[in-house]
């Protein structure tokens, strides 16, 4: 099962990595083409994607919107800045809702690793407290941290406290 | 509940390796300024400013013995942000495994070797 794992390696930036079983264009597709992205870019169980226009080209727009299960909406949108199939993306990003702080910038960018890809999505937030502001709503994207070493430590300081 | 300062506070502490490095010694037991600066290239002045922060963040907490006064790992800030972090790690985690079938099902024949 490939991990996925986060790191905040400063107080703007959060990043993702995963490794995905199929190669570079497709990971790049699914990314790209929106009767793809709709079929995934969900977030929590029970939402929906009845919106999902997407214009990959530079300074091509994209506009996402998303439905709960209880008929809330959530809705995104921004402009490309760099489109390099099947390698790199760069895309602004801002929340009707705003929980961000502020426009997000999103680099997604794929490796190819022995026939597998290599994501990773960093997203720069406005600033430092933009970031902060984004951890204020608990929401479910667009925000901070954990580091390889930080979840085996957590993962340990679990059983601590409980023992305690 | 914690505030998001604290969690910001919390999540400021652990982005430096040196501070995470004191608390995973920390989780093996309680340690003086001393006992801390021995396995780092550092002064013990550098390490306390490290567990200043550390203290600040309500990681750590210093026992009231003058001399020694022995750090303590406290559970409870980084419980919080591992319940923060674990939600959003769901919610991508999510994603990403509809993105695995997603895979799956544009790919006639699968790689070799796949899991």
């Amino acid at each position: 099962m490939p991990e996925l794992q986060l790191f905040t390696p400063n107080d703007r930036e959060l990043v993702m990595t995963r490794s995905f079983a199929a190669p570079m264009e497709l990971v790049f597709a699914c990314h790209t083409r929106p009767e793809l992205v709709r079929r995934w870019l969900l977030g929590p169980p029970g939402w929906t994607m009845p919106l999902c226009e997407i214009d990959a080209r530079v300074g091509g727009a994209y506009r996402f919107r998303w439905r709960g299960p209880d008929g809330e909406t959530m809705s995104a949108s921004g402009v490309h800045r760099e489109v390099v199939a099947p390698e790199r993306l760069v895309f602004t990003q801002l929340f009707d809702e705003d929980w961000t702080g502020g426009e997000t910038l999103i680099t997604v960018t794929l490796r190819d690793m022995a026939g597998h890809t290599e994501l990773t999505q960093t997203t720069l937030f406005a600033s430092a407290e933009a970031r902060k502001a984004a951890l204020d709503t608990g929401m479910t994207e667009g925000m901070e941290s954990s580091f390889q070493q930080l979840d085996a430590l957590l993962a340990t300081e679990g059983e601590i406290t409980r023992e305690r | 509940m914690p505030t998001p300062d604290q969690l910001n506070a919390t999540f400021v502490a652990l982005a430096d390796p040196t501070r995470r490095a004191i608390l995973a010694r920390l989780l093996e037991g309680d340690a003086s300024v001393a006992e801390l600066a021995q396995p780092f290239a550092m002064s013990q002045p550098a390490i306390s400013k490290h567990l200043k922060m550390l203290e600040r963040a309500g990681l750590i907490s210093r026992g009231r013995d003058a001399q020694r006064r022995p750090c303590r790992i406290e559970g409870a800030p980084l419980a919080a942000a591992r319940d923060w972090l674990d939600r959003y790690r769901k919610a991508w985690e999510g994603n990403y495994q509809r993105l695995d079938a997603l895979l799956d099902d544009l790919q006639p024949d699968p790689p070799a070797g796949r899991q």
